[in-house]
């Protein structure tokens, strides 16, 4: 449980930082997934910088029709945030979700997106929230929804040398329902499956919905035929139950010791479900 | 709650008194082992097997060698003549691997250690063990203890190709008769699963080797602490009387310190011969391998009743994961299990057959119960699945096969003699509580509803305060010294060496009362072999039940010799020892404790044939073991869509005997539940095909927390023992005992509208989701 030597910086200036990044060093954020795995000597990167100093990187601000969260925003202030809470209430209650209170008083959300565990929470809600992550490296800034962003198990859009500098998500008004259902992986607190749901009704019909899922198969993704299924209708008990069981359509099911691929695509129908109905019940 | 005001007169004895030991643990103030630091003191590393079975072709150290900061580099062939782990245990026939301190030219579990780096830091320690190039040819393994005997299997020891390492049968009266005779058998497979103990703290080693004094001290994370130095001044060739072992803080051991290991060999050996002082301190990682394991048992379960509920007669064919190689007591822990196979009910025939497995897995030890949770688990299942073919109450078919209040001392069919009991009041008790009546009756409503809502009772007993001496490897009494200093303070000086079960506090509860002093006048110190009188270590719930009768004694003594300094400083015959004073009883004046101290120490004048000072020591035999018992009552819900079980009430009713300290016999009850727990929904120690464990850390091993608790309800029946003066029985493990078989009870129950009759234990909401779909597609079918 000692890691390898390693050389590390403590920047104070983005830019800073992201010329050390160019050079091949290895961004820290809070720590949560990359320390214990570099104890676990499972990574050993020669150098790390750690993003924690960098003034102006960690904020949740609001811009026009949208909030900018900086990348180095713990889950707590997330989940905390009074203004995420008011106007953003999804991504709020999903970092509540997060691991446990240590956790997310050092966890990130840029740290959390760029490792891209396919069983992490706030995959499941960015998708939900057609998200957009800007991506800065020490020469480039470029924008990328989540749906891009996510490419696979730990494999994300960023280029070596880039960082998630901030997520953009839209401000729902009441009249948005949403609702982050998750089952726990009850050792280490991640998503077995994690469903967050985003929806809009007009004249009695569901006119907007969008589906996340995280924990299910190798990366977050929206279950798209679900929405469709899902828009023009009243939301009805039944019809909830039937959209539920579209949430895995097209993708595989993870399997490990703690559910089979059978049981999680169960639990995913299940959990979406309850999302829905949840998220259904909030609009104002 | 906050403490009471105590006077001196107050009997602090059974009282809520909190932990004397907490402030230090609470402040982050305490010294464990990974706190010890000495002036050249070295860093040690161990290289460790990623193979569960391979040949070792070659070991290249030169890298590692060639590292600036690395002093030494070990491998088996250095250690070779140094020793083995140390197995205590003894059963006829009994094969007992040679487990090396460092593996000469192969390798049969994950984590067996291979090689140890030693440098100035224990970072170029690390550094210097990825160095270490080895050369393996894996070979094929058994992880599973059935497999590990089916024919054709790897064998784990290639002198040994069956993997059996030992066979045990027991039986008492006359079992196939009553099987021949009975009107009911109901045969059942039931799986303890392997458990890792996790205490908080790690193990941890200092060794600091003299060379001018040829001595030794081992500060080790132990709890045993004169065991240790015995097998290790034994292994290495060192006096005793040379050898000083410190248990500092423990932090936690549930059975898994209570061994000694290969690195409290190894460190002592390198610290010899290096001449340093040398540290190793375990990762979790390695303790997820490298410390003993618990339970890991395949039980064969046949009981005979007749029509009426009377159990007759019970069979059971144990066959026991004992991994790889033996720790101090592996092959003896199935052998407990036999002892407690009859539970509290007076069921006359029993036979019993054990196989030892050799697998090429961590050894399984002591766990919290220790044979016992396993026994309890057996026959509280089998007594429900005998229940339910009778279609009998749960609760009435307990009631109708307990022992009888006036059967005790009751002999058991195993051998035993259980000491005292009322057998059938926790269990009532426990209803009485939960509303057993009217809990059916919700269960009625709620099974209409579709619901599945559980009740689970399980009774169970448990042998504690081990024990006589004959039945124990290396003695089971206890010592206890009690000075009193010329200040008139109080010192006592413990042989079992606690590490979080609270003495420093009950046991200046037994001085502070005796003596009537104040309770912050009395010191209890522990756990250093230069300083306290040999002593046994803290182990199966015997600290109280045989150290503090040891202290109980102790202290009778000292009080007689204190009360002939007070009668000759009162210049009386007749006088009495109360709250810190000696007094006259016939002119009532007094002397205190401290005037009593001055003058055994000053001697100026001496009582006749009494020497001065105020020091007592007295080591106690225990005649019998005690037997504990209680009740618990779970209720839970199933839930259909996930399969995932809520507890909804936890009732706990624990007999113990008298209890000296209500908080700390409450919080050994809520941390033995959650173990139970624990194993009943969530733990286990998964190896796969190859031997590696696939639960090897808390990211997959699930570890009971808080929020996962249900809240417990506790209760107290007091039946005290006739077996020692306190009358205490014990309480450490009761609750870890007691809850697996009314959790499983409680969930069987709840899923038997569907046929169900027994489940396996973890209960994970998989394999309940699994059997509920399963009934849901049968009956649309």
């Amino acid at each position: 449980m000692i890691p390898q030597q390693f050389e590390y910086s403590a920047p104070k200036t983005l830019d800073e930082a992201l010329g050390l990044l160019a050079e091949g060093a290895k961004p820290l954020a809070g720590g949560m997934s990359l320390i214990p795995m570099m104890k676990l000597r499972l990574a050993n990167p020669d150098h790390l910088v750690d993003l924690g100093r960098i003034k102006d990187l960690s904020y949740v601000r609001e811009q026009g029709s949208v909030i900018h969260i900086g990348a180095t925003t713990t889950h707590h202030e997330v989940e905390s945030s009074a203004l995420l809470r008011g106007k953003c209430p999804l991504l709020a209650e999903t970092a509540s979700h997060i691991g446990d209170v240590q956790v997310r008083n050092m966890g990130t959300i840029g740290g959390s997106v760029a490792h891209a565990d396919p069983a992490a929470d706030y995959p499941a809600a960015l998708q939900a929230l057609e998200a957009k992550l800007v991506l800065k490296g020490s020469k480039s800034e470029r924008t990328v929804s989540a749906d891009k962003f996510f490419v696979d198990t730990f494999t994300t859009a960023l280029e070596p040398g880039e960082i998630v500098r901030e997520a953009i998500v839209p401000v729902d008004d009441a009249g948005t329902g949403t609702s982050y259902q998750k089952v726990l992986q009850p050792a280490s607190g991640f998503a077995i499956v994690g469903v967050a749901v985003r929806v809009r009704k007009q004249g009695g019909k569901v006119s907007m919905a969008r589906i996340g899922v995280t924990g299910l198969s190798n990366r977050a993704f929206r279950a798209t035929a679900a929405e469709k299924a899902l828009e023009g209708r009243a939301g009805t008990p039944a019809e909830i139950q039937a959209v539920a069981e579209l949430v895995g359509q097209g993708v595989e099911a993870n399997s490990d010791l703690h559910a089979s691929a059978e049981y999680r695509l169960h639990l995913a129908h299940v959990y979406a479900a309850k999302a829905l109905a949840v998220a259904l019940g909030r609009i104002a | 709650m906050a403490t009471p005001t105590i006077t001196k007169t107050e009997k602090l004895v059974g009282k809520r008194i909190r932990r004397r030991e907490d402030p230090r643990l609470i402040t982050g103030t305490a010294t464990y082992v990974d706190d010890i630091k000495m002036p050249g003191m070295l860093y040690a590393a161990i290289l460790r097997s990623p193979h569960a079975a391979a040949k070792i072709r070659s070991i290249d150290v030169s890298k590692a060698k060639a590292l600036k900061g690395v002093h030494a580099v070990f491998v088996g062939k250095d250690t070779e003549n140094a020793g083995a782990v140390p197995c205590g245990a003894s059963l006829p026939g009994l094969r007992i691997p040679h487990h090396h301190l460092l593996a000469i030219d192969r390798v049969y579990l994950v984590g067996h250690p291979v090689a140890v780096v030693v440098a100035t830091d224990r970072y170029i320690a690390r550094d210097g063990a990825d160095l270490i190039e080895v050369d393996y040819e894996p070979t094929q393994a058994v992880a599973d203890p059935e497999k590990a005997l089916a024919p054709g299997a790897p064998a784990v020891h290639p002198q040994w190709p069956d993997n059996t390492a030992f066979t045990f049968h027991q039986e008492g009266g006359d079992v196939n008769k009553a099987f021949a005779e009975a009107d009911v058998i109901v045969k059942q497979r039931i799986v303890s699963q392997r458990l890792i103990p996790n205490s908080m703290e790690t193990r941890g080693v200092v060794a600091d080797w003299r060379s001018a004094e040829r001595s030794m001290t081992l500060y080790t994370s132990t709890q045993a602490p004169h065991l240790v130095r015995s097998l290790v001044a034994q292994i290495l060739g060192i006096d005793d009387n040379r050898f000083r072992v410190v248990a500092p803080e423990v932090g936690g051991g549930f059975g898994a310190k209570i061994q000694t290991y290969a690195e409290e060999i190894l460190m002592a050996y390198i610290s010899m011969k290096l001449q340093k002082p040398v540290k190793w301190i375990e990762s979790r990682r390695e303790n997820f391998t490298c410390t003993i394991q618990g339970r890991g048992h395949v039980d064969f379960y046949e009981i005979a009743a007749k029509r009426d509920g009377t159990i007759t007669g019970i069979k059971l064919k144990i066959i026991q994961d004992l991994g790889s190689y033996f720790t101090i007591l592996t092959p003896a822990i199935p052998t407990l299990s036999v002892l407690m196979m009859p539970g509290l009910y007076r069921i006359p025939n029993i036979s019993a057959d054990i196989v030892g497995a050799f697998t090429n897995c961590t050894p399984t030890d002591a766990y919290r119960g220790a044979g016992r949770p396993e026994a309890t688990h057996g026959v509280e299942r089998m007594v429900d699945m005998m229940a339910a073919e009778l279609k009998m109450d749960p609760a009435e078919i307990r009631f109708k096969n307990f022992v009888r209040n006036e059967e005790f001392p009751f002999p058991t069919a195993t051998g035993l003699v259980y000491d005292s009991g009322d057998y059938s009041a926790p269990l009532k008790k426990a209803m009485e509580m939960g509303g057993y009546e009217k809990l059916r009756k919700e269960q009625d409503e709620a099974r209409k509803q579709g619901k599945l809502m559980g009740i689970g009772l399980a009774a169970y007993g448990e042998i504690c305060a081990f024990g006589p001496s004959p039945a124990t490897p290396a003695g089971g009494w206890e010592s206890a010294t009690v000075k009193i200093e010329p200040s008139g303070k109080v010192t006592v000086l413990t042989g079992i060496s606690p590490h979080g079960q609270g003495e420093e506090t009950t046991f200046a509860q037994i001085a502070a009362d005796e003596l009537g002093v104040d309770i912050d006048d009395v010191l209890v110190a522990h756990g250093d072999t230069s300083l306290v009188p040999y002593g046994i270590g803290t182990f199966g719930s015997r600290s109280t039940a045989v150290g503090g009768t040891a202290l109980y004694f102790a202290l009778q003594e000292l009080k007689a010799k204190a009360k002939k300094f007070g009668a000759m400083l009162l210049e009386s015959e007749d006088v009495t020892l109360a709250g810190g004073q000696c007094v006259d009883n016939k002119t009532g004046k007094s002397v205190s404790f401290k005037e009593i101290a001055g003058a055994a120490y000053r001697a100026m004048k001496l009582p006749p044939n009494t020497e001065p000072g105020l020091v007592s020591t007295h080591f106690w035999e225990p005649p019998n073991f005690t037997f504990p018992f209680g009740a618990h009552l779970v209720v839970t819900e199933v839930d259909r869509d996930t399969g995932g079980v809520a507890i909804k009430r936890y009732i706990a009713v624990d007999d113990c005997g008298n209890i000296l300290n209500p908080l700390i016999v409450d919080g050994q009850v809520h941390g033995g539940v959650a173990q139970g727990i624990g194993q009943a929904l969530w733990e286990q120690a998964v190896y796969d095909d190859n031997g590696q464990l696939v639960t090897g850390e808390f990211m997959d091993y699930t570890m009971p927390r808080a929020h996962m608790m249900p809240w417990i309800e506790s209760g107290h029946t007091v039946t005290p023992t006739p077996v020692n003066p306190l009358g205490v029985k014990g309480v450490g493990e009761a609750g870890t005992i007691g809850a697996s078989p009314a959790v499983v009870n409680s969930v069987v129950d709840a899923l038997s509208p569907l046929g169900v009759r027994h489940l396996d234990m973890p209960l994970t909401p998989e394999k309940l989701w699994k059997l509920i779909a399963s009934n849901q597609a049968g009956r649309k079918a």
